[in-house]
């Protein structure tokens, strides 16, 4: 069978350009910045606000959950990437004359985002344990990086990146313009998602849809949500079981979509 | 070199919306020849290569490589190497890594990548991004990746756009010298003219539509003969061509050439000599123009070999 060949033409075309460095310079570096000004802000702790602080091992995950919180957008991109670039580079008659089954093609890119998404996935957790981790260790209470649950938070946090990887390349295969496609995670991510979280909560009868959003099921998966630690009330995750399957729903519900869609029509 | 398969089109056909771009088209292509496909801009010819190569859906009929549409082949890439008009390349892309991504689906090692390049002339640019590629240049990289697996069929669609006259004629040797080790090449042109040396089939079509399928001397049996005269006296000339029934277009004087030409379409240079010299006409000049198979080509797809046409179609 070609699986095998289909799966290293997917991992060459992503690594024989720039961009895949470009973003893990990008993933590293962002959630370095922002670990740093997380721990920073609970290691000095903020009386001024009345805001009870996070400390020890609270304020230790709610910096590691940040790798799937705030950085899922690069993961996202890149496996958006996957697909995208093939229709804004005109370079999808070669791919599908290579691989003419179009269900292999499209699965391949798939089953190749998910290890990219990890690798980004560690490259965060470098950046949080530079940027955050040595803060905490030595101006607050600890990195606790011995302790199970943080742990498990760094490792979710690592498997879920590889899961926003998969979820960017089913996303890429609806929206393939490479550019809205971008402009809509960038939007949603950073913006539409963190304000409906905020927004949702504060509302009690609206609070429980709150967790159906992308964002809350993967910190479902991870065990850590920033939103719980920032002092926005309480929000409810569900369990993790649960996001897990909330974002396979998103999946699916994706890659039928481009399916019947982008990889049904006709390449001309 | 796995045998070579013909391409067999039977009854293909392809509507986009209310546009009819193929239409009941059937012919072969033979391996062991090269065979032009030829039409003018819009005919269908990419919309026929992108239905043989399984990139459209027909709307009728089918497309095989063989005994089986491409996509149904053990490994395609490596069966029918294929250029197609439109085919983009990342330009953040290396000309060998954009070769060594598609390799390994095709059977192919870095090692034939950086020979399909030396092949195409592009040695020197292999490691420079597709980006900074010339027209040309990216011709030639197309071509690369569609020799990579070395497949005994080749579909290329308007190979010789955007190359240079060196590359042209050596591209013309490469096919000759392709189709003679067996293999079958099918090669797309709006000009017959660019593929008249290098063609042993024809396949004409117009609208989407067959017009003419035959071997190259095929077509020059339906090519009239024209000979090209000079003659001081053209109200003369005019009259005895209108005697004889030949018809006759006039040819604008070149320089150094006294007198008004013609070039007289179905009559050899013999007749019409021995017409002139009956009734007494000075030429200044009598010469056979041989076949004018760009002239049954305008005349098959519906364009008169008059550059005058179009200006005032509307
Ligand atoms: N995706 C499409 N949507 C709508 N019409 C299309 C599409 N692709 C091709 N066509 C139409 O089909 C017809 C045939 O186009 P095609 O590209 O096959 O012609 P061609 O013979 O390759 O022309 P050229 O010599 O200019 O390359 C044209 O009328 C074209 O407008
Ligand atoms: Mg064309």
């Amino acid at each position: 069978m070609r699986w095998r060949e289909a799966l290293i033409a997917e991992k060459r075309k992503l690594t024989s350009t720039a961009m895949w460095w470009v973003l893990a310079i990008g993933m590293v570096g962002y959630l370095a910045f922002i670990g740093a000004v997380l721990a920073f802000s609970m290691v000095s702790g903020s009386d001024a606000t009345g805001v009870q602080p996070l400390t020890g091992k609270a304020a230790a995950l709610s910096v590691y959950g940040t790798v799937n919180a705030i950085g899922y957008v690069f993961p996202l991109v890149i496996g958006t990437l996957t697909v995208t670039t093939e229709m804004r580079h005109r370079t999808l008659t070669q791919s599908l004359l290579a691989e003419p089954v179009r269900g292999r093609l499209l699965s391949a890119k798939l089953a190749v985002s998910f290890p990219v998404g990890v690798c980004y996935g560690v490259l965060g957790v470098i950046g949080l344990l530079i940027g955050g981790a040595i803060p905490l260790a030595t101006a607050g209470d600890g990195a606790y990086l011995g302790d199970g649950e943080v742990i498990r938070v760094l490792v979710m946090g690592i498997l879920v990146s590889g899961l926003w990887a998969v979820l960017g390349a089913a996303f890429g295969s609806v929206v393939t313009n490479q550019v809205a496609a971008i402009v809509v995670l960038l939007a949603f991510t950073q913006l539409v998602e963190p304000i409906a979280r905020v927004g949702l909560s504060a509302v009690s009868s609206l609070a429980p849809v709150a967790s159906y959003l992308p964002g809350a099921a993967a910190d479902a998966v991870v065990g850590s949500s920033l939103y719980s630690s920032v002092g926005t009330g309480a929000v409810d995750l569900l369990p993790a079981w649960g996001g897990a399957l909330v974002l396979l729903g998103y999946g699916v519900v994706l890659v039928v979509l481009g399916w019947r869609t982008t990889f049904a029509r006709d390449v001309t | 070199m796995a045998a070579a398969p013909p391409f067999v089109i039977e009854g293909l056909g392809k509507s986009f919306g209310s546009v009819r771009a193929v239409h009941d088209l059937s012919f072969r292509v033979e391996p062991g020849r090269v065979t032009g496909f030829l039409g003018p801009n819009g005919s269908g010819k990419t919309t026929t290569l992108r239905m043989l190569l399984g990139l459209v859906r027909p709307t009728e009929g089918r497309a095989l490589v063989g005994d089986r549409p491409y996509a149904e082949h053990p490994v395609p890439g490596a069966l029918v190497g294929a250029a197609l008009e439109a085919t983009g390349f990342h330009p953040g892309r290396t000309g060998l890594g954009h070769l060594e991504v598609y390799a390994a689906q095709v059977g192919a090692d870095r090692a034939r990548a950086r020979e399909v390049l030396g092949m195409v002339g592009m040695s020197e640019a292999a490691g420079r991004k597709v980006g900074g590629y010339s027209l040309g240049m990216r011709q030639r990289l197309g071509l690369a990746t569609a020799l990579l697996a070395d497949p005994p069929a080749l579909v290329l669609d308007e190979p010789v756009n955007g190359l240079d006259p060196e590359g042209i004629v050596w591209l013309r040797q490469f096919l000759r010298h392709l189709a003679e080790q067996g293999r079958t090449v099918l090669v797309s042109s709006h000009v017959l003219g660019e593929v008249q040396h290098t063609v042993d089939d024809v396949v004409i079509i117009k609208a989407g539509q067959l017009v003419h399928a035959s071997s190259l001397s095929g077509l020059a049996e339906l090519a009239d003969q024209v000979t090209r005269v000079v003659a001081p006296d053209a109200e003369a000339f005019a009259r005895l061509a209108a005697d004889r029934g030949w018809s006759t277009h006039p040819v604008a004087g070149r320089g150094g050439t006294p007198g008004v030409g013609a070039d007289v379409v179905g009559a050899s240079a013999a007749e019409v000599g021995a017409a002139c010299f009956a009734v007494g006409l000075e030429l200044h000049q009598l010469a056979t123009r041989g076949t004018d198979l760009e002239d049954v080509f305008f005349r098959l797809t519906g364009h008169a070999a008059d550059p005058t046409v179009g200006e005032g179609a509307a």
